[in-house]
This record gives C-alpha cells, structure tokens and sequence, in this order.
C-alpha cells in the first residue's frame, strides 16, 4: 500500500511539545480539564496530560474519555451500526473550560457530535479544540481547531493514520492514497 | 465484529456467541449513558418503535419504553385489551395497519409461542420478541447473562448456574439456557418433577429434584416465579399440593444459604413472590443482583435497538 510519512518521530515529539505549550499561554488548568475523542484522540490527550503535568511541576491535569458514537448524525444511514467505545468522563464540566483533543481534524462532524456529547455533563464555560493534524479544506460544518499540530492538504480519498508507540510501532502519522486495510 | 448476525431479535436460538459478545459490549456502553446527569442520547431519533403488548406485561414494557426514551426513538403504545384485536382483527392485519403509519420497529409480546417467527415473515419491519408465551424472551436472557457476567467476571465458560422453580411455564428459563450455552456455561434446572418438561435432559442441561445438592453444586442461582395464574383452574390437577410445600421443597432461604460455605449470585426475573420461591431477606440481601437486572434490562434493550436499528 502507498503511503508517505507526513511527520516522523522527531516531529512528532517537537509538535506535541509545542501544543502542550501553546495550551500552557492560554491556561494555566487550574479550571481547565482536557477531553480526549474516542476512540484516537484520547491518546493525544493523555500524551499532552504528561507533558503539561509536567511542565507545572507535577500539578494534577483531569483528562476525561468521550465517546461520541450515540451522537453521530450518520447512524442511521450507515450498513453496519458502529460499535460505541467507553465512555470515562469521573467529573463534571459545568463552569470548567475544556479542551476538547481529536487525533485528524477533517469534515468537523465528529466534534460536532463531541460536543453534543459533552452537553450531557454539563454546561462548560468555554469549550476549545486541540487536533495533532488538520486535513484542512475539508470541512463540512463551520467547526474550527484553536490548536493544530500541523496543518496538510490532502483530497476526500486520502486516508491519514497516525501510529503510536503503545500500539508497538513508532510515533509517525502516515498518508495513504486509499484506506488501508 | 461491529453487525449482529440477525435482522430480528426472535429468540436466542438464532444468535451467535459474537452476537452476544456485541450486545453485551453495547450494554456496557448504554449504561454508562444512564448513569450520566443527562441521561438521553438522540441515537434513534429518526426512528419509529411500536410496542404491541397482547399480554399483560409492566417491567418488561416499562423497560422497553423506557430504553427507547433514552435513545430519542419515537414510540406508540399498543395493549390487546384495548384494541380491535378484540373485534376479530388478525395478527397480520393489525401490524400491518401499524406499519401503514409509517413504524419502523415492533417490539411484541403474545401469548402464542412462534407468533414473533409468524410475523417476521409476513411483514416487513424489525421484530423484537419481548416474550412468546412459554417459548422464548431473548431480552430476558440477555439482561441475565450481562447481569450474571458482572458478578462472576466476563467469562461464563464452565461456570455453573442453576434454573430454579417452573421450568414448565417458563419462557425466561428456554431463552436463559440457550444464551448461557452459548456462552459456555453448564446449566441445570431444579423443580418438583411436575414443573419440568420430560424431555429436558435433550437441551444438555442437568435435571435435579434437590435444591440444597443444587445450591452445593452452582455459582449462582437464578430462581424463577411460580406462576400462580398458570397453575391451572380450580377443577384441574395443581402441579404442587400446596404453595407451604413448594417453599418448604425449592423456596430459597437464608437456612438453606447458611449451610453452604460460598457465596452465590442470586437472580430473580420479577415479579417476586415475596416468601414463596425467595424469601425477603435474601430478595433484599447484598448478594441478590434483582435490582441490578432491572438497571441492565434498560440498558441491554438500548443496545439490542441500537444493534438493529438500520433504515
């Protein structure tokens, strides 16, 4: 299957560390919470949840795990039902600011969902969105990031991965003509 | 696997074990959703459920509305006592005048066993199987099985659980030993010789006569109702001399649960008849998972919906 290596493992770290810096000039988390998207985006979530922990010298950051599936505004119409993944939202976000974390930003339509879903713990005082790639040009709804790791161009087709080490590969983010299988 | 293997949910002798492997996943998922403060989620929001109710039913009707309430389906209710179907109506006219209103799902319960099958056939909609008179009641033995999976870990295999009370009458106990054999389970029923069927032993579950050598023998125990309205009339022969020697024979009892030197989960599929088959003590006690069956009985019709919901 042909595919290009968008950012590499070096990049990848760079770009992480500099999200994680970027959410640090507008928030110091004291009434901040970050919300990872199931089912990928709660590995960039807990990624920035080290780092900022880090940077404040160990300071507790919450990190909630939302699943958006029940939300989706394509259920219905799909051949198969998609199977929902867990839930683990342990606090509520009414006044809180949150910031919402998706792996690959592309139509806008799984945060608008998100969002639907995060409704259901709260009214938060701001919401805000952190994606690790925005496959921009793309959008179907008028749904914007505030923070993006790297921006790419790319056509519906296209298909982008992003691997993790946990999963026993490397941190890469990959761009495939086709989906892969 | 993300699809059931079946377009209607008849009866649990049609699933797969992965069939039950993704409603049970589903489950857990649905509730979690109704331990949130907003409790709702607009999953089947664009979908049409009607509930024909041609038996007398609460919980399972209640449940049933209640799990399509949470996923925004709309729903019309139905019950025989109040319909047509008192003016000579078929079964097949009466859906089929329903489905003219533009119903997307229904979810029934009859009196007669393969009525669900009949009807599957004849129109085209979703059927759910919400109990056939004494054949199956596949979201009962859903519910069951995820509720019994939550007090003895995700793995049934070789775990033993025992069917206890009418098996005669019983539409929950055919469903539960079909889905907990599915699931790798060893089943064996326990009641007076006059409440089990003959031919029993065929389905490969244990037949016993003896309540305390069951009790010796299970993980957890499921005691069924005695169902006083099917006992027969008042020329009839009863199926036990009287309810006292029924409890004194198959009643769970702290007495009977003292002498054993283990714990046992303990199911009831309601309505309890308080000191008959279970006594108070033990309906209320903390190994008693009654009220969690209710919680999941929402839960787990959310999934089975959520699975079979396609346009």
């Amino acid at each position: 299957m042909d595919s290009k290596v968008l950012i590499n493992e070096e990049q990848f770290e760079l770009i992480l560390d500099r999200l994680a810096h970027q959410l640090l000039e507008h928030h110091d988390f004291s009434n901040t919470d970050l919300i990872g998207l199931q089912p990928r985006g709660i590995r960039v979530a807990r990624r920035l949840q080290v780092k900022l922990s880090e940077l404040l010298e160990g300071k507790e950051i919450r990190c909630g795990e939302l699943d958006a599936t029940f939300h989706r505004d394509d259920l219905m119409m799909r051949d198969k039902p998609i199977t929902p993944q867990a839930n683990k939202m342990d606090f509520l976000v009414n006044n809180r600011n949150v910031i919402l974390v998706d792996d690959v930003f592309f139509t806008g339509r799984t945060i608008r969902a998100g969002l639907d879903a995060l409704l259901a713990y709260g009214r938060p005082k701001k919401v805000e969105l952190a994606v690790l790639i925005d496959r921009r040009f793309s959008r179907e709804l008028p749904i914007e990031p505030t923070y993006i790791g790297k921006q790419i161009d790319s056509i519906g087709e296209q298909h982008v991965i992003v691997e993790w080490k946990e999963d026993g590969g490397s941190d890469r983010v990959l761009l495939f003509n086709s989906k892969p299988e | 696997m993300s699809e059931l293997s079946i377009k209607h949910l008849l009866g649990i002798r049609d699933m797969t074990r992965d069939d039950l492997e993704l409603i049970f996943k589903t489950t857990s998922e649905f509730k979690e959703v109704l331990n949130r403060p907003i409790k709702k989620v607009p999953s089947l929001r664009d979908l049409t459920v009607a509930n024909l109710f041609f038996e007398n039913s609460t919980r399972t009707r209640l449940s049933f509305e209640l799990a399509q309430k949470r996923l925004s389906a709309d729903i019309v209710n139905f019950s025989a006592s109040s319909s047509s179907v008192k003016k000579g109506e078929t079964l097949v006219d009466t859906v089929n005048n329903i489905l003219a209103m533009k119903v997307d799902m229904v979810v029934m319960r009859h009196p007669h066993p393969g009525a669900p099958h009949f009807l599957s056939k004849k129109v085209k909609t979703t059927i759910i199987n919400a109990g056939d008179g004494t054949h199956e009641h596949p979201t009962q033995a859903i519910l069951d099985t995820f509720s019994l999976r939550e007090k003895l870990g995700d793995d049934l295999e070789g775990k033993r659980i025992a069917i206890v009370g009418d098996i005669r009458h019983s539409r929950v106990a055919i469903s539960n030993i079909l889905a907990l054999q599915l699931l790798g389970a060893t089943v064996r029923v326990c009641g007076p010789a006059t409440l089990i069927p003959k031919h029993m032993s065929d389905l490969g579950v244990e037949v016993s006569h003896d309540l305390d050598e069951t009790l010796i023998w299970a993980d957890a125990v499921n005691m069924l109702r005695i169902q006083l309205e099917r006992q027969g009339g008042p020329n009839s022969i009863a199926f036990f001399p009287s309810i006292r020697e029924y409890t004194i024979g198959f009643g769970l009892t702290q007495q009977r649960l003292d002498k054993l030197d283990k714990q046992l989960a303990i199911l009831h599929p309601g309505p309890i008849n308080r000191g008959v088959e279970i006594s108070s003590e033990i309906a209320d006690g903390e190994h008693s998972v009654i009220l969690d069956q209710v919680e999941n009985g929402v839960a787990s019709r959310m999934a089975v919906m959520y699975l079979l919901a396609r346009q």
